[in-house]
């Protein structure tokens, strides 16, 4: 899932300043997932828009509402029966969402209030670990499972480097390093001779050093 | 200029039930300040962070919450959610520059128990001396 946290409330404050209706959007889908931008969290975030105001001596109506998700265009016209309901758009979806909403609605204006922070998956309840760095070509095959692009803080494609010691990354001594990870995992699963294997040069052009990527398929578009 | 305090307590059906059943003379009594309104929750586990907030955009100063000793809540971990829910609040306050002081959790036995009364007066106590949330006092 696509993990985000919540901006500092000073940051959206001012985002909102000059905003007399205002509508705390939240998303079902992902950020929900992670506590950050669901329906709950957007209802805290109504209330902390409204006490901040309160705080400034500023009057707004502020509302919530969701969407199914905020990153598919069926589900943004959702907001055509919010229509006269807002001026400001304060969106609790990832990043995808508030562009979608920026896209599809040119007169609206829309406001991030998440920090969105990575993919990722929940290690245990409250804690979110990055997992995949969606660099377009996986090697996950090759190692295990285990992804180095993204959980190795050198983005090594060739480990460990010599910095590992006793399984732990010498950069974030707190983080395993997932290279020795990877060697105890091929050899536990019987896949050790993957570890001879030499990566070459890696082409990074499917990562975003290319711009704005996109997916087109074919057997899906209709025209 | 002198300045009461509009202080919300919240706190669990277990914590409270004898406070309560002494009635509001007795607690009077016993010290409970007349300007701290109590709100009970079945369980320190239905607390939610709007609740708390609810009660700043009505106007409250303060907010805290009682719940049952860490260890002996009646529905396992009831109290120890209301106490995360209640350090979320008070970050948010002070983000807000609000004080994260206007929020406190509070532990206390089944049954009548003076630290009940304790906690009142220490909030009262302290969002006396600290003023008002808003400015122009509480509306």
């Amino acid at each position: 899932m696509i993990v985000a946290e919540r901006k500092p409330m000073g940051e959206i404050l001012t985002m909102v300043k000059d905003a007399k209706k205002i509508l705390v959007l939240a998303c079902r889908g992902c950020v929900s997932v992670c506590s950050a931008g669901g329906e709950r969290e957007a209802e805290i975030l109504a209330s902390l828009i409204r006490i901040g105001l309160k705080k400034e001596g500023k009057k707004a109506k502020v509302s919530t509402d969701s969407l199914v998700r905020q990153c598919d265009k069926e589900y943004i016209d959702g907001l055509d029966q919010l229509k006269g309901k807002y001026d400001a758009i304060v969106s609790t979806a990832c990043g995808v969402g508030v562009n979608f909403i920026a896209n599809l609605r040119p007169k609206d204006t829309v406001y991030p209030a998440l920090n969105t922070s990575f993919m990722g998956g929940s290690a245990e309840q409250g804690i979110w670990a990055e997992q995949c760095a969606g660099c377009g070509d996986c090697i996950l095959h090759l190692t295990g499972g285990l992804c180095p692009v993204v959980r190795c803080a050198k983005s090594l494609l060739n480990g460990p480097c010599g910095g590992s010691v006793d399984g732990r990354c010498e950069i974030h001594s707190d983080v395993e390093c997932i290279w020795q990870s990877i060697h105890d995992r091929m050899i536990r699963i019987g896949q050790a001779e993957g570890l001879e294997r030499i990566a070459p040069i890696r082409d990074w052009s499917t990562a975003t050093h290319g711009g704005p990527r996109k997916v087109v398929r074919d057997d899906l578009t209709v025209s | 200029m002198s300045f009461t305090p509009n202080i919300q307590a919240f706190c669990c059906h277990y914590t409270s039930q004898q406070s309560l059943a002494e009635g509001a003379e007795a607690l009077k009594a016993d010290g409970m300040p007349d300007n701290v309104t109590i709100n009970r929750l079945v369980c320190g586990g239905k607390l939610q962070e709007t609740t708390l907030l609810k009660a700043f955009e009505d106007g409250a100063d303060a907010v805290f919450f009682v719940g049952c000793p860490i260890g002996e809540c009646h529905n396992k971990k009831g109290s120890e959610r209301a106490a995360k829910r209640v350090v979320a609040v008070k970050k948010s306050l002070q983000e807000l520059g609000l004080g994260e002081e206007r929020a406190e959790m509070f532990h206390s036995g089944r049954g009548f128990h003076l630290e009940f009364i304790e906690a009142a007066q220490l909030m009262n106590k302290r969002i006396t001396d600290l003023g008002p949330a808003f400015e122009g006092g509480s509306k």
